[in-house]
């Protein structure tokens, strides 16, 4: 067998992955985690763009506020503000666990369980004020 | 790192303090930072936004440009900023496993976030100064 230190490297063990795990709350709100946090970084373009066109003319802002006004946009920033709280609360749970709580069964359930939930409440909550102060 | 095997250094002092990927705790520490800022900063730009629903270009130009919002948007935006640059530099760890693949994308993602965060700091002071 080949003894390079390369080849040592590539015998190493494997963490298991992602496939081998049966399906667990947790878990998706790991994943979820990640995932919101990647598209609030595309969507940073969107904030960038709004708040460019802002400073610069009236034209460009109405090109701007058209877009996000649009079906498309509308459903665009209702999927930020989702991402956002999302992962705010994503974020305050990784505050419970730095702090030595809420790892184990069933706290770290109901912590997935808060999570998913307050996201979506205060998702809806903030569109409706949105909708009503419009 | 290279390893150098004529080292008389043991195994783990080459790696006491350090960790697998050789950068200690420095990186997790600044995500925990930023993200405690952007606690309460996030809550602020939420209720910044939803004051500017409806409002035309003069208002918005006005709210954005009015000391409260400016200092909060250049807190925001900055911290913001870092924390995602932070958390993609994380996931191309994870994901992208080339070489060339891999310093590309570290590189791409501090570009991106250089430009996006520079684009917007510019917008808030032009907001507030011109």
């Amino acid at each position: 067998m080949d003894q390079s230190p390369a080849a040592r490297e590539n015998r190493r063990p494997l963490s298991p992955h992602l496939q081998v795990y049966r399906f667990a709350l947790t878990m998706a709100m790991s994943i979820a985690h990640r995932i919101t946090g990647a598209g609030l970084y595309a969507g940073t373009l969107l904030l960038a763009w709004w708040l460019v066109a802002a400073a610069t003319d009236a034209a460009s802002f109405a090109t701007a506020s058209w877009f996000m006004g649009t079906i498309v946009g509308r459903l665009i920033l209702f999927g930020f503000t989702w991402a956002l709280f999302h992962h705010m609360l994503g974020g305050l749970r990784h505050f419970v666990w730095d702090l030595g709580y809420g790892m184990d069964h069933p706290e770290r359930e109901y912590l997935a369980q808060g999570t998913l939930i307050g996201g979506i409440v205060l998702t809806v909550l903030v569109w409706v004020v949105a909708y009503v102060v419009r | 790192m290279a390893h150098n095997s004529s080292s008389i250094r043991t195994a783990v002092a080459r790696v006491r303090h350090l960790g697998s990927a050789r950068a200690g705790t420095h990186h997790t520490w600044r995500m925990r930072i930023t993200s405690l800022a952007l606690l309460p900063l996030t809550i602020a730009f939420v209720w910044l936004i939803l004051s500017l629903i409806g409002k035309d270009h003069d208002a918005v130009r006005a709210t954005l440009g009015h000391p409260f919002s400016a200092i909060l948007m250049l807190l925001f935006v900055p911290t913001g900023v870092y924390h995602m640059m932070l958390g993609m530099q994380t996931i191309i760890e994870d994901y992208v496993h080339g070489e060339h693949a891999r310093t590309f994308s570290l590189m791409a993602n501090m570009f991106f976030c250089a430009v996006v965060g520079l684009a917007c700091v510019y917008a808030i002071l032009r907001l507030s100064f011109v």
